[in-house]
């Protein structure tokens, strides 16, 4: 997939430049809060503020996926009147269920206030509808939000502080040279930067390698989440009830687990997903197809019959927490909400901690950048009292008391260790112990080669409770423009069918929720080669994570592609 | 040769799967991805076109419908139009609101704009009419382009290239008239960031249809099922339609 260069004497090739005082990449609930924020302080201080926010969904919310149970202690800080303000937080949690399933049975077990699963006091959201409710908060405090076009590159000053970005390039074919609507991107610069670009942001991979982020951490381990909504049968239906669960299908040695919520709407919704960690080992896994054959636990399948699925789609997530926590500031930006990762794994919930993010992040720079004797109009604004104000908050305490939960999965006892870890230690020390106890490392190189593994012997499916993966990418309502280049780029084309395929039969088949990876024969005769079908990527970022030869490169694609979720 | 008006509709996108409501009384929106009908696209396209060309001065871009029709007007307007109108149609009168109230709206602003030419695109494709064009142009009595794949304007008459079941029809028509835009008039440029900032510059007025003398749809009667064809031409002789 490598193309020609760009020939430059047929096309225009200056960028249209302005000017914002913060920009922000991300339209999700830390971009968001951020931008909320920084409006706020401005209006009661009476200063004017430009900040801008690109997003590359076609509208906010659209690339927006979660459970969720929503903590609401951030928004209770962003906006204490939000109940007035018509938050979409409809769905208080009424019943908490826990259990540990086997192939057919289900062991109950009990959610004791003090453990982190525990979610008295929360709201089973629409994250999708949440966050597009945030963005109307947004709007009405003057943020100049721009769905549809996506931040495709960093720009820097002439000292390698950031100076802003510039959104991609547009009419370009799949060959790589410009048709007759082609326009070049525009530049947005700033006197501050916010990356938020979710879990695994592609722009926050470059800036990690510029600024040496990452020296002091680990590397971040990740989980992939796969969800879906259905319409269940109006008898089935108990709203506010939350339902998790660990054990089948994944083996024990396999961190994952599923979730059941049931939403008041109005109509009888449940929101329900599993989510696998990415450090698995065998290639034959396929995360989509444990999720389809979880669905029919006799536990599972009773809340399901008779309904209908009307939404799919799937996102990473970060697992690391504390230990993966990089350096969060350099010249001229900051990262924000889950690209850095502040999720709180055993509680499954990064909502709440990204927002508060965001919001430490607007408290820090605003009174840097209105001040009147601001330094230079040639570099970033350097911001580290950002990175100050996280080790004092509740994000850097919640997050370095559940440390050592996730690691704890990575015993020989896998899943039950990690059960006797929470029950012991965390419920009883509320992770005081004295020892940090470290991941596997990086999730890519965790997979073992295909010979030393099984394969899985998964169901076909039903098409009443499981369903086929091209059927589910279509509920996702996902596109692209077609004649472009595709974005999933591979650094060396060879690597494919020489590493990944030959040594561990091509797991990009299996662990891609959208059907991108493909190996088909060559027209030829012998051998195989990798078809990337780009269009049905839901931007999940699980390939760029998992891909054991880190051949795959995710770049963003033309602004408003990806999938059209709606209240995911 | 002053004006151009086009018509541009907000339509769910065409890659989303359409879910019927549970009552049935319609198809889900809200939330849905909505996007401007591929055939306006086109159609504001082949106006900026002509605006470029010097064969026009303004381009106007109008839709009818609930507030949020404005963020279409609004990507028109980055894509070259002039100025927008926006006529507000919404909730029950917007569901119940056809091709033949359009027409009324379209006809009674290309009198008040004095356009010499309405562009539309051929059809939408939620509903697939293929009407509101047609009739427009017979309620101004002005001659039609329909299925245009390549438009020249020739003095004070429009050379139209028409996509018809047989191939291709090649007709001369004079001014002011009526186009519709089919799929291989042009391909439509991109709204760029830039143009989306200056469109927030750009009026957008705002009217109701009862401000251009267009009333409300009619109630929709039920329909009544006979069993011959005596039958019909008996009812449609008793109600004057014959």
């Amino acid at each position: 997939y490598t193309f020609p260069l760009l020939t430059l004497d047929s096309v225009e090739m200056e960028r249209f430049a302005d000017e914002a005082d913060v920009v922000i990449v991300g339209g999700g609930p830390a971009g968001l809060s951020a931008a909320i924020r920084l409006k706020q302080l401005a209006n009661e201080q009476e200063k004017e503020l430009r900040v801008c926010l690109v997003e590359k969904a076609s509208q906010i919310g659209a690339h927006t996926l979660s459970g969720a149970c929503l903590e609401p202690s951030a928004l209770n800080e962003l906006f204490s009147d939000w109940k007035e303000r018509g938050a979409p937080l409809n769905t208080p949690v009424t019943e908490d269920v826990f259990s540990l399933l086997t192939k057919k049975y289900r062991i109950p077990v009990p959610m004791l206030p003090g453990l982190p699963m525990n979610n008295h006091g929360n709201y089973i959201v629409r994250l999708g509808h949440f966050v597009r409710w945030l963005g109307e908060q947004a709007e009405e405090l003057g943020v100049e939000i721009y769905p549809g076009y996506a931040a495709a590159e960093v720009l820097f000053h002439e000292d390698g502080s950031v100076k802003g970005i510039a959104t991609n390039d547009v009419g370009i074919a799949k060959d790589g040279s410009p048709k007759d609507v082609f326009e070049r991107g525009m530049e947005l610069h700033a006197k501050v930067t916010l990356f938020g670009e979710g879990c695994h942001g592609h722009l926050a991979k470059q800036l990690y390698r510029q600024f040496n982020l990452r020296e002091n951490c680990e590397p971040q381990t990740y989980a992939i989440g796969l969800k879906e909504v259905w319409l269940i049968d109006e008898k089935k239906w108990r709203p506010g009830r939350v339902e998790h669960s660990v054990g089948w299908p994944l083996n024990r040695n396999t961190y994952g687990g599923s979730f059941l919520y049931h939403l008041n709407e109005g109509e009888p919704l449940v929101a329900l997903g599993v989510v696998v960690g990415l450090d698995y080992t065998n290639p034959y896994l396929s995360p989509f197809r444990e999720f389809q054959r979880w669905k029919h636990h006799p536990f599972i399948a009773k809340t399901l019959e008779g309904g209908n699925r009307i939404a799919y789609g799937a996102r990473a997530l970060n697992e690391g927490g504390y230990q993966c926590l990089p350096k969060v500031t350099f010249p001229g930006g900051m990262l924000i909400g889950c690209s850095p990762g502040f999720m709180n794994v055993p509680k499954i919930k990064g909502t709440h901690t990204a927002m508060k993010s965001g919001m430490l992040a607007a408290e820090a720079i605003f009174p840097k950048v209105t001040a009147k004797d601001l330094a230079s109009e040639t570099a970033g604004l350097h911001v580290p009292e950002y990175e100050d104000n996280l080790k004092k908050s509740w994000i850097w305490k919640e997050l370095y008391s559940v440390r050592n939960i996730r690691p704890s999965f990575h015993s020989y006892f896998g899943l039950y260790g990690g059960m006797v870890y929470t029950g012991v230690f965390y419920w009883i020390l509320r992770g005081k112990e004295p020892w940090t106890l470290k991941h596997a490392g990086l999730d890519s190189a965790q997979l073992r080669p295909a010979k030393e593994c099984t394969a899985i012997e998964y169901p076909k499916p039903d098409g009443k409770l499981s369903f086929d993966l091209l059927s589910s990418v279509a509920l996702s309502g996902t596109n692209h423009e077609g004649d472009q280049p595709p974005h999933l780029t591979l650094k060396d084309d060879s690597v494919p069918v020489a590493n990944n395929l030959a040594i561990y039969d091509g797991p990009e088949q299996r662990f891609c929720p959208a059907g991108v990876y493909e190996y088909v024969p060559l027209e030829t005769g012998e051998g195989m080669r990798l078809q990337i079908n780009a269009q049905n990527c839901v931007h999940c970022k699980t390939c760029d994570i998992k891909d054991p030869s880190q051949n795959i490169n995710w770049v963003v694609p033309e602004g408003s592609g990806g999938p059209a979720y709606n209240g995911m | 040769m002053s004006r151009v008006l086009v018509g541009v509709k907000r339509v769910i996108d065409y890659a989303v799967k359409i879910r019927v409501k549970p009552d049935h009384s319609g198809v889900v929106t809200d939330g849905v991805k909505h996007s401007m009908n591929p055939f306006c696209e086109i159609a504001v396209e082949e106006a900026v076109k002509l605006k470029e060309k010097k064969f026009i001065k303004e381009v106007v871009a109008v839709s009818c419908g609930p507030t949020q029709v404005t963020e279409t007007i609004r990507t028109a307007l980055a894509m070259g139009c002039d100025r927008g109108i926006h006529v507000e149609v919404s909730g029950k009168d917007y569901e119940a609101m056809g091709p033949l109230q359009i027409s009324k709206i379209f006809a009674a602003l290309a009198k008040k704009e004095e356009a010499s030419l309405v562009i539309l695109g051929k059809q939408a494709i939620d509903d697939d009419c293929n009407q509101t064009g047609q009739m427009t142009a017979a309620l101004l009595d002005w001659p039609q382009g329909t299925f245009a794949s390549e438009v020249t304007i020739d003095g004070e008459k429009v050379k139209v290239v028409r996509e018809i079941d047989g191939g291709l029809e090649t007709i001369k028509i004079s001014m002011p008239a009526v186009l519709t835009a089919d799929l291989r008039l042009n391909t439509p440029r991109y709204a760029t960031l830039p143009n989306i900032m200056k469109a927030k510059k750009k009026k957008i007025a705002n009217m109701k249809p009862a401000d251009l003398g267009v009333d409300e749809p009619p109630t929709r009667l039920a329909g009544v099922k006979v069993e011959t064809v005596d039958d019909l031409v008996a009812k449609l002789k008793a109600n004057g339609t014959i």
